[in-house]
């Protein structure tokens, strides 16, 4: 049980409704014990590939094995996953206990080894007070570990999480967040999560796979995703991004009309445009002379957004308007930038990526 | 002083929209229902006598003085024989048959309508509903025609060579259960539909996801859940069939007596009232106090 084999094979699934492509020959490898993200607008595809995985859906094409066996052709109660919906789907006419006990019921198991493992989950989602309750009488960040426990009482070899996050409040959101990548890191069950919050896949994810339009577009880990974005939607989805075209490319020396700058580059640039994060790019006051100079560029502040541990400043040049986003690194009473100010930006060579279309 | 600041204050409720939206309904009770019920009553408990109308008064002043004539023979008389009580064990039965075949007919088209894409739920509400918009009387007149011996049914079974001699379709306790569905369907299908629009299909996925095969889907999840337009529908369809009298009067026939029958004869046949009376009164405590009782343990069992 090498944690590297391939746990999940989802294999060349196509589907349609009516007219409309939701999955176009998407496959995807997802390892065990690993914690997926599919993430895209919606629309993408990513919930119907859930259901086909949950066996909710029939694909029109290709194959789903997991841990070695076809499931394509079984029945979603036959399937050894389980799921949690976006609205936690629980029983509202069960209380809390008989909601995590349901699907127990169904596994031919003796009385005693299912109230060890209800009380198993009742204790390690903190739900033992809750018990007795019914589903109206909780609060949703309560109906979410809820809908957990009913799930992992199953011990299903994967679980799949549709939006797990989407009917939280902020604040509860992101505690949560680190909640179940401890609880998936403890159990080691692999997880499937559908979201379209890019900062959701990317806090909780192994790797992820950005999905546009019934296919997959990309496969990584945040890290790859957001710095080497395959293609300039991948760039705009996952964070700020600034992407400029390259106009001269003689010798090496690449002219970026937009920025009124050349650009030197680390990597080999054969595209004709580059990704520059907003983060990368260093902002000062300008002083001095106005001439084209390599990786550094002028131009003048249009807005900004004081957002605490960093500001965000909307910088325009003559052809051209980009993101900076700083760091407020000291204690300042000030910003020393303000509107209209003429500022110089610059970044370092290793920070531009070139990028497709 | 006194007087006038209270007419004023009641001039000023009168004048209240809102004293008019809560008062309605007990001005609709009040006068369509406990006064009627207060007549059939007290009718209930007079004596029998020829004249118009055919009762003796409750109060009446003789030269003996003050006389007051009720009876509670007219119940001992209805409750005593058993021929009324067998057309009221008729009658449950068949408003008991008929619920149960319109909730077996009924629960699939509520839920399939209820599921339907907007535009669709739309249509077949529609079709649901048009019926009413002819009398129901005719349109069970339309079942008799139907069914008649040389009826449309019939007529077309001999023209295929099917049956030699018309099939007796009407006048038999199984045309009144007909009929009965036929009109009682959309009182069992609406009430079901109010409740099952509101479900959550995810809870059926829920369901199988956690190992459940569909039947026990079905009666673990949205039986449960839709449990209140159940009883809502079948009480709908239930209490009016108890009581109903123009369905097995033209569909049914001499096999079954059935209890709405049975106070039209006695009102109209027998012209006794007091009697008529006495088995309408009869009829709804016995309907209505297992109705209550029902109430009650539905109400215990929803608040568990």
């Amino acid at each position: 049980m090498s944690s590297n084999e391939d746990f999940l094979i989802i294999d060349n699934i196509s589907k349609r409704f009516d007219d409309v492509v939701a999955l176009d020959k998407v496959s995807v490898k997802i390892k065990r014990s690993e914690l997926f993200s599919l993430l895209g607008s919606s629309g993408c595809g990513k919930s119907t590939l859930l259901r086909i995985i949950a066996g909710f859906e029939k694909p029109d094409e290709g194959r789903i094995i997991l841990d070695g066996q076809d499931i394509t052709d079984l029945p979603p109660y036959l399937r050894p996953l389980n799921i949690m919906f976006q609205n936690y789907a629980l029983f509202p006419h069960l209380n809390v206990y008989k909601n995590i006990e349901f699907g127990l019921k169904e596994e031919k198991l003796e009385q005693n080894l299912i109230e060890e493992r209800i009380n198993e989950a009742l204790t390690l989602l903190e739900l033992s007070a809750l018990q007795k309750r019914k589903i109206n009488e909780i609060s949703g960040g309560q109906q979410q570990r809820v809908a957990l426990a009913r799930c992992l009482v199953k011990k299903p070899k994967l679980l799949l999480l549709d939006e797990p996050l989407a009917a939280l409040d902020k604040k509860l959101r992101i505690q949560t967040q680190f909640e179940l990548v401890n609880l998936q890191f403890k159990l080691g069950i692999t997880f499937i999560i559908v979201t379209h919050d890019q900062e959701e896949a990317m806090s909780l994810s192994d790797r992820m796979a950005v999905m546009q339009q019934g296919n997959i577009l990309q496969i990584g880990t945040p890290v790859e995703v957001y710095e080497t974005p395959g293609n300039e939607y991948i760039a705009n989805f996952i964070g700020t991004a600034n992407i400029f075209e390259i106009n001269y490319n003689l010798e090496n020396k690449l002219f970026a009309n937009a920025l009124n700058a050349f650009i030197e580059s680390t990597k080999n640039i054969t595209t004709n445009k580059f990704l520059l994060r907003p983060e990368k790019i260093e902002i000062s006051k300008f002083s001095g002379e106005e001439n084209i100079q390599i990786n550094k560029c002028i131009g003048t502040v249009k807005e900004i957004a004081y957002l605490g541990s960093y500001t965000k400043y909307l910088v325009k040049t003559d052809k051209a308007t980009f993101y900076v986003f700083q760091q407020n690194k000291f204690f300042t009473e000030n910003l020393n930038i303000k509107w209209d100010d003429k500022v110089v930006c610059s970044w370092n060579e290793n920070s531009i990526f070139p990028i497709n279309d | 002083m006194k007087i006038q600041s209270f007419l004023l204050m009641i001039s000023k409720k009168l004048r209240n929209y809102k004293f008019w939206f809560v008062f309605t309904p007990y001005f609709w009770l009040v006068l369509f229902f406990f006064i009627p019920l207060a007549l059939i009553f007290k009718i209930s408990i007079s004596i029998a006598e020829w004249g118009m109308p055919p009762y003796k008064d409750l109060f009446e002043f003789t030269e003996n003085g003050f006389q007051i004539n009720a009876t509670l023979n007219n119940y001992i008389y209805v409750l005593s024989d058993f021929y009324y009580f067998k057309s009221y064990l008729n009658s449950l039965s068949l408003a008991f048959t008929s619920t149960l075949i319109c909730l077996l007919i009924g629960f699939p088209i509520a839920f399939y309508v209820a599921k339907s894409s907007e535009r669709v739920r739309n249509i077949m509400l529609i079709f649901l509903i048009i019926p009413f918009w002819t009398s129901f009387l005719l349109r069970v007149y339309a079942w008799k025609v139907l069914l008649q011996g040389n009826g449309l049914i019939n007529s077309l079974l001999i023209k295929f060579g099917i049956i030699d001699t018309p099939l007796p379709l009407l006048h038999n306790h199984y045309a009144v259960i007909l009929g009965v569905v036929y009109t009682y369907l959309p009182f069992m299908i609406l009430p079901l539909y109010g409740y099952l629009v509101k479900f959550d299909l995810n809870l059926i996925d829920a369901a199988y996801d956690l190992g459940a095969k569909p039947i026990k889907a079905f009666f673990k999840v949205i039986l449960p859940l839709s449990l209140p337009g159940i009883v809502a529908g079948s009480m709908l369809v239930f209490i009016p069939v108890v009581g109903e009298f123009v369905i097995p009067e033209m569909l049914g026939g001499s096999d079954r007596l059935y209890f709405g029958k049975m106070i039209w004869e006695e009102f109209f046949q027998n012209r006794d009232w007091p009697i008529a009376s006495a088995l309408a009164m009869s009829g709804i405590l016995f309907l209505v106090i297992p109705i209550l009782i029902f109430q009650k343990q539905y109400e215990k069992y929803n608040l568990k």
